[in-house]
């Protein structure tokens, strides 16, 4: 069986076939919702996994990006005049330019200064978002106006299913392309020892700066996917609780694993969906089945289901 | 000038705030390598815990100490069922096992409690102390007190007794520590217990100057990182200066500058300092393996 | 490779049975509401929580409405306006509610209301904001007094004391950029002169900074504080740390009895716009919302042993006024509640007395506010001569 059809090619293979079939299960518009945000969350945990698991650097503050994406369909056909997808591609630039003016500096850093200081951008851009009421509308936020494209005005549920899910599959696809590119490896080596790496002549801050500003795209049409998706946009899409979301869906659903980020996603989006019947309680239980993950599949779910299984091979 | 005088009243306030987290950061951080997020939650129990055993009729000096205790508790509990037994874990994924225990302190204190603020007495009195045409309120002291007696306490600790002579060996080599005998697990312990034990000292002091409810913790958690790295994560005496530095940035923005981007101005300078000294103020270089 | 999708395909078909747990229900009016209970804005939604819960169950024990029990849906959204929009979607699809009274902060009663307008279901907002109801919206409705009114109520009380020219130290929360915003446009037609602006992050510990140059600007004659929460209880210890006697006035985002005692000596003299609710028990027996306000305040702090709050009595009037309509409309009919809904006249509630129509959707003019003092820790009424 191997050699003749990839292994990650079999596995995008399959999640597109459960896109494709999965809605045969969904009783109402609220499951298409539901998977929606999951395939617009996983793209983003995608492309910070791209960052924190293969490249190694920790960002608290990723939801910064996901306010650009937002914010940009946002503002760009309400005050600009920019339509809908001119919007979102142009968000992604300006999330690609910050991310190369911030990431220099920043990538200098290590460790947990690099965490302060991505806490601290992701920070200054939610209250930038919150303080220009002007241009954004202020704390309620701002309406956001409808993607369309040509006479079709993209406003379902099941629309937005088909779309972000056809995304994220494409999302993965270039994701596993990039990794196994030169770049990727250079990015891979530097994970395991930016030392070691630099030796043997790979630009260290180059492919640092790379991966940083490819993750920030990732986020930034994440954001305008959700911006457009609910039609309204707030500040605390960038803020602290929604980076540190990321993160741990990144962390949970295993680092260095590209289906891993969408089950992250998956889980931090459904579970408190599932938990709702709890009320006072739901807190309480979600930070336990957190730690829980953490503790027992330290790992992240996929790299240990995995290495599970395959403990059960001879 | 008295105008001055005030702003830098108002750093020197909140800056003794961020001063006291930073240095339960830095303690269990020197010890273990963890940065425990659920800080910010040990503070907002020392506070919300004195408040509601106050209520309940216990006499205030008592309530605080049973709050001390309590949260000593929660922090020892924090360290047995979640840190230790993920000993294997990556930084990150410690990191979020203290997130999802901060989670599950918020829960558990919207039960425990309820959703809206308190505050306590202030220990003397609320009259402020006028001093130069600008006016400081006498709890502003007792929280400088408390961080500077704080680490008084830990440094004398350290120098002095065998147990903390062990504190220090753990934080300079784990490996080389349990080598030479030291119970490396009882000494992480510790740094949790006296850890929480300063988180929650530090609620009841400030509670009469920043009120407090159950969702404290989270921006102090937030804030006592900030100034813990700006300080330079590992050093006692680098906490309160970043403390100190962070409040008077936020102070002093407020006041000259815009009070709507204080924040962002404050962070701003952090992340410039930290360009500039990658270790932090006073952090000191590690040496990396290659 | 062949483990991997053996590990993912497991991993999402049990989330996806996860998900799948509705169970049926038998035949009850389905009232839906998505409260911030937790977050930034739970200081608010929890009191309106408790009242939905306590007066549900009240009506269902003198027998429902129509013959019907109600059933109360209640999804917390944590003052996230991505998780209220969700739920309203869930509350819509799912559980296939026939109205909806919530939506605790503007943010996300800005975020669900497509969601029920595009569904066709009566929504009253518990949300402060204007636009919610400017421009009127054929479904959405809301019970709180807007923050332009709290506005026009505190200039209306500057001008009878002579005092024109003011600064604002207002919280960066929504509630207090919105009256912010709110007291901006309203002032130079009421004669009012805004000098100087402050604001604050709704969780900082200290104003004095801002205050100090409030007190160093010359020709301000009194200071409002839009903002909720523990803010303005700080906002007013520090205003008199500093000294600064000026007079102070607050928002109705602080009606609470637990302002003054976090305030403390400092809150004498404060006045603030507030429904009658606060002010219950000095209300003359003539008042017409005495008995309504009496009747709440008693039942919720009996039940529950926190003071009153007049989110709390929002939530109270958005019930009953659902609730009337559906008993006047003698059905659950969603169109026709919300015809009903449009028609209240006189209620009578803890906000005020309301009356609705088809170009007003809140139905409380500037009367229902009263002009509070705090004197002697406690609220008196300023008499408006």
């Amino acid at each position: 069986m191997r050699g003749w059809v990839s292994p990650r090619l079999a596995a995008l293979g399959v999640l597109a076939a459960l896109i494709v079939l999965l809605p045969l299960t969904f009783p109402s518009a609220y499951y298409y919702r539901v998977a929606a945000l999951v395939f617009i969350f996983g793209l983003a945990a995608v492309g910070l996994n791209l960052l924190m698991g293969y490249a190694g650097q920790v960002s608290l503050g990723h939801a910064g990006f996901l306010g650009i994406g937002g914010y940009a369909v946002a503002i760009g056909p309400t005050h600009l005049g920019v339509p809908g997808w001119a919007s979102l591609l142009g968000g992604a630039v300006i999330s690609g330019l910050v991310a190369i003016i911030v990431g220099r500096p920043i990538l200098r850093l290590k460790g947990h200064y690099l965490a302060v200081a991505t806490l601290g951008f992701g920070l200054l851009i939610a209250i930038v978002l919150t303080n220009e009421a002007g241009w954004t509308g202020g704390p309620d936020g701002m309406s956001v106006p409808r993607l369309q494209i040509h006479d079709w005005r993209i406003r379902s549920s099941e629309a937005w299913y088909a779309i972000s899910g056809a995304t994220f599959v494409l999302g993965a696809m270039l994701a596993y392309n990039l990794i196994d590119s030169p770049t990727g490896r250079a990015i891979r080596a530097l994970h395991d020892s930016e030392i070691a790496s630099g030796v043997l002549g790979v630009d260290v801050a180059r492919a640092k700066l790379v991966i940083f500003v490819i993750s920030a795209i990732y986020a930034s049409v994440a954001g305008s996917y959700l911006a457009l998706l609910n039609g309204h946009i707030t500040p605390d899409i960038a803020g602290f609780l929604r980076s540190i979301e990321l993160a741990a869906m990144v962390v949970l659903g295993g680092m260095g694993s590209v289906i891993g980020a969408l089950v992250g996603a998956a889980i931090l989006v459904v579970l408190p969906q599932t938990l709702t019947w709890l009320h006072d309680y739901e807190h309480m239980v979600l930070g336990l089945i957190l730690m829980g993950f953490m503790i027992f599949l330290r790992q992240g779910i996929v790299p240990s289901l995995v290495e599970a299984l395959a403990g059960r091979r001879p | 000038m008295a105008e001055f005088l005030q702003f830098f009243f108002s750093g020197l306030t909140v800056g003794a705030v961020y001063a006291l987290v930073a240095l339960g950061f830095t303690l269990i951080y020197n010890a273990s390598d963890v940065i425990n997020f659920a800080q910010g939650e040990f503070v907002m129990l020392g506070g919300m815990s004195t408040v509601f055993l106050a209520v309940a009729g216990v006499p205030l000096p008592l309530a605080a100490l049973l709050a001390v205790i309590a949260t000593i508790v929660v922090g020892l509990l924090l360290y047995h069922l979640g840190i230790r037994p993920a000993r294997e874990a990556s930084a990150v994924a410690l990191i979020m096992i203290t997130i999802g225990a901060s989670i599950f302190l918020r829960g558990a204190a919207q039960v425990l409690f309820d959703k809206r603020f308190h505050s306590l007495p202030h220990l003397f009195g609320s009259e402020p102390i006028r001093i130069g045409g600008a006016a400081i309120l006498p709890q502003s002291f007792v929280v400088l007190a408390g961080a500077a007696v704080v680490v008084v306490l830990l440094w004398q600790f350290v120098d002095r007794t065998l147990l903390g002579k062990a504190v220090l060996a753990t934080a300079a080599n784990r490996l080389a520590a349990r080598l030479v005998g030291i119970d490396t697990r009882r000494i992480v312990a510790l740094s949790f217990a006296v850890s929480a034990a300063i988180g929650a000292i530090a609620g009841v002091l400030i509670t009469p100057i920043t009120l407090t409810s159950y969702d404290v913790g989270t921006l102090l958690a937030l804030k006592g990182f900030a100034a813990a790295m700006l300080g330079g994560i590992g050093s006692t005496l680098g906490a309160v200066v970043g403390g100190l530095v962070l409040g008077m940035l936020e102070a002093f923005s407020a006041g000259y500058l815009s009070s709507k981007y204080k924040d962002a101005v404050a962070f701003l300078v952090i992340l410039g300092m930290l360009f500039a000294m990658p270790h932090g103020l006073l952090g000191r270089g590690r040496i990396e393996r290659v | 490779m062949s483990k991997t999708m053996t590990a993912f395909a497991a991993a999402a078909f049990g989330l996806a049975a996860l998900i799948q747990g509705e169970q049926p229900v038998a035949a009850q009016t389905k009232i839906g509401s998505v409260l911030s209970v937790t977050g930034p804005a739970s200081f608010l939604g929890d009191p309106e929580k408790k009242t939905l819960e306590i007066y549900v169950d009240e009506i269902n024990a003198k027998g429902g409405v129509n013959g019907q029990k109600l059933q109360l849906v209640i999804y917390d959204d944590g003052g996230d306006a991505n998780n209220a929009r969700t739920f309203a979607t869930r509350l819509v699809e799912e559980d296939k509610v026939v109205a909806i009274v919530g939506g605790t902060t503007t943010g996300s009663t800005l975020a669900m209301m497509p969601v029920f307008e595009d569904a066709q279901i009566p929504f009253i907002s518990l949300a402060g904001a204007i636009q919610i109801i400017d421009p009127v919206r054929k479904w959405t409705f809301k019970t709180p007094h807007t923050d332009r009114m709290a506005c026009e109520k505190i200039f209306g009380d500057l001008k009878r004391r002579q005092l024109t020219s003011i600064a604002l130290i207002s919280g960066t929360d929504a509630f207090g950029k919105s009256m912010r915003d709110q007291c901006v446009a309203v002032a130079p037609k009421l004669g009012i002169s805004i000098v100087h602006q402050e604001t604050y992050g709704p969780r900082d510990s200290d104003m004095t900074p801002q205050l100090t140059n409030i007190r160093n600007k010359a020709g301000v004659q009194a200071v409002v504080n839009p903002g909720f929460g523990q803010g303005p209880a700080i906002v007013t210890r520090n205003y008199r740390q500093l000294g600064i006697t000026l007079p102070l006035y607050q928002s109705h985002g602080v009606a609470s009895k637990q302002f003054i005692e976090l305030a403390g000596p400092a809150a004498e003299g404060v006045r603030l716009p507030a429904a009658a609710l606060l002010v219950a028990d000095k209300l003359p027996d003539s008042d017409p919302q005495k008995k309504v306000v009496v009747d709440y305040a008693r039942t919720y702090t009996a039940k529950t042993g926190q003071a009153v709050s007049t989110f709390g009595g929002h939530a109270y009037d958005g019930l009953m006024i659902l609730v009337q309509a559906m008993q006047r409309a003698k059905s659950a009919d969603k169109a026709k509640v919300r015809d009903e809904i449009e028609k209240t006249r006189g209620y009578i509630g803890t906000g005020g007395i309301v009356n609705m129509s088809p170009t007003d959707h809140m139905g409380l003019d500037l009367s229902a506010f009263r002009m509070l003092e705090i004197r002697n820790g406690d609220w008196t009424l300023v008499p408006e001569s």
